[in-house]
């Protein structure tokens, strides 16, 4: 099997996370979901470090993270399909 | 699955069993931390204790501080303790609790006999301490006489699918075994509490868990708080790994304690567990040296310390095993870590293997193998304060 690139926790989550170092916009990711051992392929839209997140799927302001299955907080700003999700994008519901 | 079930530790007078054999000298308070200093300095083979307490604390606080200086001496990876302090009645206190334990432990004040004379005094106790100390052997005990401690730090996403994971496979594989683990980060379980709570043991272990909870939110976090936490908690070295909110970083935190094992206990902080084997949980401040030091307290010998950014810290009597998944981390600072399990981010290493990379580890460190952090001399020492001095 080869090395995945992104690494997603849940079937319902809307991110994975970059386990690789360098990857570069318009990189293709081997994506693989650890609940199942399913897999997928994403292109990655921007340049994201190692242990950042990249979105799934569309996602417009308001929408929750799902990140173990769970609520992680909200889009403050869309986020595109392959692109990056940390804190200029997503923050939390708590505090 | 890992298969050694003993370990040579040293068992002590009270039964427990340490992994480490310290003659430790300990300040009382703040001032006498000099004198403790010399002493140590004095006699080869002892070890000082300096921290910033332990003058005009009153109530709650007071207690927290009695109840750390009395568990770190009385930790079973203390073999004989000399407690200084700058008056005779509260060093007395604190002697009295430690010899519940049975151990060697002798106590020496300051006042009417100035630094110079106690410090000779007290060397003179701890050279004795010291010869006793070093006459103690190993001896081979069930892997069940280990009291295992965890906390993470420095985390990121890799922690959450890599480092933290394994120290749940351990839990889930060795508290069976009938060890005892504790967990803790209060305010680092924020948007998994409801989680965290299903944990429990039974339904009354569960509402003291959302009581110690709710406390900590009403009165650390929303009695003290300028603006939301974004700027503390996540640290910055957790959003520099990735991680983007408090709710990520919590849910990534309770990996630690597994899949299978419930909390049986919800421990105040340096408190001991007192309902035998199994996992306990332990209100505590999520500042790595607080934490430790406040496990190491509560008689925790061994501790499993996962982190993703390299957290390097270490405790001057509980030996703090690193584990990480981040390759990076390996990388660029690979002597900070003892445990490396990147190769479960590259699909490599299973958990269960991983697991028990990281119990053998364990086995290793309490048959006396020194941890990076020992080796690299840290020994962070750090009393939790609970409020302003009288």
């Amino acid at each position: 099997m080869s090395i995945p690139k992104l690494l997603v926790h849940d079937k319902s989550d809307n991110v994975g996370v970059v386990v690789v170092e360098g990857l570069m916009a318009g990189d293709e990711m081997f994506c693989i979901v650890t609940e199942d051992n399913s897999d997928f392929m994403l292109t990655a839209k921007q340049d994201v470090p190692i242990g950042h997140k990249v979105a799934l799927k569309d996602l417009k302001e308001g929408d929750t993270i799902i990140k173990y299955g769970e609520d992680i907080g909200r889009v403050i700003s869309p986020i595109g399909t392959g692109e990056h999700v940390h804190v200029h994008n997503l923050k939390t519901k708590r505090w | 699955m890992s298969t050694q079930n003993t370990f040579m530790g040293y068992r002590r007078e009270n039964g427990r069993v340490g992994v480490r054999n310290y003659v430790a000298i300990l300040p009382l308070d703040d001032i006498s931390n000099a004198a403790c200093e010399a002493v140590a300095n004095n006699i080869q083979g002892t070890i000082a204790l300096p921290h910033a307490y332990g003058r005009l604390q009153f109530g709650e606080d007071l207690d927290l501080h009695f109840r750390t200086m009395i568990g770190t001496g009385s930790n079973p990876n203390v073999a004989a303790c000399v407690v200084i302090g700058i008056e005779p009645v509260w060093t007395q206190k604190v002697v009295d609790g430690i010899a519940a334990t049975g151990k060697p432990v002798a106590g020496f004040a300051i006042e009417k006999n100035g630094d110079i004379t106690t410090i000779a005094e007290a060397s003179r106790k701890a050279k004795e301490f010291v010869h006793w100390a070093t006459e103690r052997q190993r001896e081979e005990c069930d892997i069940s006489d280990l009291w295992i401690s965890t906390k993470c730090g420095e985390s990121d996403t890799t922690s959450g699918i890599g480092s933290n994971p394994t120290v749940g496979n351990m839990y889930d594989k060795l508290i069976p075994k009938g060890i005892c683990g504790v967990f803790g980060e209060t305010s680092e379980l924020t948007g998994a509490e409801h989680l965290c709570a299903k944990r429990a043991s039974t339904a009354e272990v569960a509402e003291k868990f959302m009581k110690t909870f709710q406390a900590y939110q009403d009165e650390v976090i929303e009695a003290h708080k300028t603006t939301d936490l974004s700027d503390s908690q996540p640290t910055k070295g957790n959003i520099e790994g990735g991680l983007s909110t408090i709710e990520e970083k919590a849910f990534g935190n309770l990996e630690k304690i597994g899949k299978k094992v419930s909390f049986v206990d919800v421990l105040g902080p340096a408190e001991e567990p007192a309902k035998g084997p199994g996992l306990y949980f332990m209100d505590s401040s999520s500042a790595a040296a607080e934490c430790v030091t406040l496990m190491a307290a509560g008689g925790f010998v061994v501790h499993a310390f996962p982190t993703g950014q390299g957290n390097i810290i270490g405790n001057p009597i509980l030996p703090v095993i690193k584990i990480t998944a981040n390759p990076r981390t390996m990388r660029t600072m690979s002597e900070h870590i003892d445990v490396d399990v990147t190769g479960i981010l590259t699909r490599e290493l299973t958990m269960d293997q991983a697991g028990d990379k990281l119990i053998d580890m364990i086995i290793k460190t309490s048959n006396g193998r020194m941890t990076a952090a020992e080796a690299l001399g840290h020994k962070e020492f750090v009393m939790t304060k609970l409020y302003r001095s009288a």
